[in-house]
């Protein structure tokens, strides 16, 4: 049974708090949780925001008093267990590595005392779970990073980090969804969007997502940039 | 080029172009945006009979200058500031009647930051993701994602006459004995939490009755306060979680960042309180270099002021209605025989 502390957030919004933790458990938990909700349509809830371990939830305080949101929530809460998770999906972001797309690459190599290779091997090598979106439109928040390859934030961080880098910052890692200020380190870019508000699905990610990246060649990252391009330009 | 339009001769020091926001896209880290001020926005729209959600401009500190090319009924809400039309005065919080290519002209705000150019048939702009609303840090929304600049054009809806206008009106009477809501005030209701628990009893109190001066760097995302600093029992850091409008969260410095309309969806600092959604208009209109003092208040004491806005706004625009009926009955209708012909005619008060 889900037992979730209800906070309020001021007047019109209330974290629901599964824990305290970065838990792919929890997380889970954090996912039906907001899966449930969603399918309940009940009138004024506004918008649901899931998070690593908790959920924000918008809603009308002419609709719901405080008494009505708690019970309305709880019951969802106590049913949320048997909810089954939306089919796991693997997306596969296709990235150039090094060079001009990774400027940090081998300022990781040299931190972690692999060569820059081992460094892509060991960045390729798991499925990450994306605990949640945040931080920019688009940006996902990835777990499952190896540890070996942890190295701290740039100490001054960029000014405007390019759309699509693709970088580890601490024991983080994750990839820009629009040019940004950021500290992390850049090993590498991907041409695909993770954030496009012209196209039908403005994100290509959401929490509980799978995501794998996959070393490409130069001429292979050209062919998937153009043929996006090629693409607006049909729907433009 | 759209038929209905305006063209802005000068944006002010920032215009954009917001409505009541962008909902249901946080979940993917898109900001919600929108007027800092909504009930002021919601007024406006009230006031033409435009949709409640209905895109206005949102100008900053200094006011714009523009040109209606066609006829149109507009309406200024949020802060004071001296405007004219053709150069006539013209008041706040009224509908009023704009001719074809007469300019509207404003400037600084004597009162309040934020002023709301709202137009008959609202800003007609494509919508991003079901919004108007302008976010300028990822160029989405409004008029190219961006500030106004001089010579932009804006389309704009279909106009209709505003509730409680007579044909021949130039400028709607207000209901009879009311006033505007005060648009500024020093103190600021907030409910503690959701980490309230992570403050120790000192920072608490004195969170709950000093003087917080508003940074200069205050903008759409956050007002930075200056002020007695906070401390937290151990860390500032939290495992990121969700950040509603008007949240207060507090870094390892101890100074108070309160989170606004283009806030960033989630955040990994403690948060001490939220402020109340009757006082943020209060709180976006409060000016860079003022101070704003907390007081603390339950969730449910909350409700019941958002109870009485709510009341008070339908109250006041049913008076609204009311008054186009009041109108016509005081008029004096007439049958004038001209050379030979008879005519029926309704003599108005102005």
């Amino acid at each position: 049974m889900y037992s979730p502390r209800f906070l309020p957030c001021g007047d019109t919004a209330l974290v629901v708090e599964f824990g305290n933790t970065i838990d792919p458990v929890l997380n889970r938990k954090v996912r039906r949780f907001s899966q449930r909700l969603a399918s309940a349509h009940i009138p004024g809830v506004l918008e649901i925001v899931p998070t690593y371990r908790s959920v924000l939830v918008y809603y009308d305080n002419l609709l719901l008093d405080w008494a009505s949101v708690v019970s309305e929530l709880s019951a969802v809460a106590e049913s949320s267990e048997e909810t089954r998770t939306k089919p796991e999906r693997v997306v596969s972001l296709p990235v150039l590595y090094g060079g001009n797309m990774g400027p940090d690459l081998e300022k990781v190599a040299c931190h972690t005392g692999l060569s820059c290779e081992e460094v892509i091997d060991k960045h390729c090598a798991p499925e990450y779970l994306v605990y949640m979106i945040g931080f920019t439109p688009g940006f996902p928040y990835l777990g499952g990073l190896d540890p070996v390859l942890a190295t701290p934030r740039l100490k001054r961080p960029r000014l405007r980090t390019p759309q699509g880098s693709v970088g580890i910052g601490g024991s983080q890692t994750g990839v820009y969804s629009i040019p940004a200020p950021g500290g992390f380190n850049v090993i590498g870019r991907t041409p695909v969007r993770l954030f496009d508000p012209e196209r039908a699905q403005p994100f290509l990610l959401e929490a509980g997502d799978l995501v794998r990246f996959e070393p490409v060649n130069q001429k292979q990252y050209d062919d998937i940039e153009n043929g996006q391009r090629s693409l607006e330009q049909q729907n433009a | 080029m759209p038929e209905r339009r305006i063209r802005i001769i000068d944006p002010g020091l920032l215009a954009t172009v917001q409505d009541t926001g962008r909902t249901g896209f946080q979940q993917f880290g898109m900001p919600a945006a929108g007027a800092m001020d909504r009930r002021s926005l919601l007024y406006g729209n009230a006031i033409l009979g435009n949709e409640p959600a209905d895109a206005a401009l949102e100008c900053t500190v200094l006011g714009p200058s523009l040109v209606f090319k066609v006829p149109c009924w507009f309406c200024l809400t949020g802060g004071t500031v001296s405007a004219t039309l053709d150069d006539e005065p013209i008041p706040g919080w009224q509908a009023i009647y704009a001719p074809a290519e007469s300019v509207l002209k404003t400037g600084a705000l004597t009162e309040g930051t934020r002023l709301y150019v709202c137009v008959g048939g609202g800003i007609d702009v494509a919508q991003v993701m079901q919004s108007r609303s302008t976010y300028t840090a990822a160029h989405i929304g409004g008029l190219d994602g961006r500030a106004l600049i001089e010579d932009d054009v804006l389309p704009l809806g279909p106009c209709f006459l505003p509730p409680g206008a007579l044909i021949t009106d130039s400028v709607v009477p207000q209901p009879e004995g009311w006033a505007p809501p005060a648009v500024t005030g020093p103190v600021v209701r907030a409910i503690p939490g959701p980490q309230d628990d992570m403050f120790t009893d000192e920072a608490l109190t004195l969170f709950f009755g000093s003087a917080y001066e508003i940074a200069p760097q205050s903008d759409r995302m956050g007002y930075r306060l200056i002020g007695p600093a906070l401390s937290h029992i151990g860390s500032a850091d939290i495992v990121s979680d969700g950040t509603g409008f008007g949240v207060v969260q507090v870094p390892g410095d101890g100074q108070p960042i309160v989170l606004m309309a283009d806030r960033q969806t989630t955040g990994g600092y403690a948060k001490i309180a939220t402020v109340i959604s009757a006082d943020l208009p209060l709180l976006a209109q409060a000016r860079p270099g003022s101070t704003v003092r907390f007081e603390k208040v339950s969730v449910q004491h909350a409700h019941e002021l958002s109870r009485d806005a709510a009341n008070e706004f339908a109250v006041f625009k049913r008076a609204l209605v009311e008054q186009t009926r009041s109108r016509r009955a005081s008029a004096s209708r007439y049958k004038v025989s001209i050379k030979g012909r008879v005519y029926d005619v309704t003599v108005e008060p102005r």
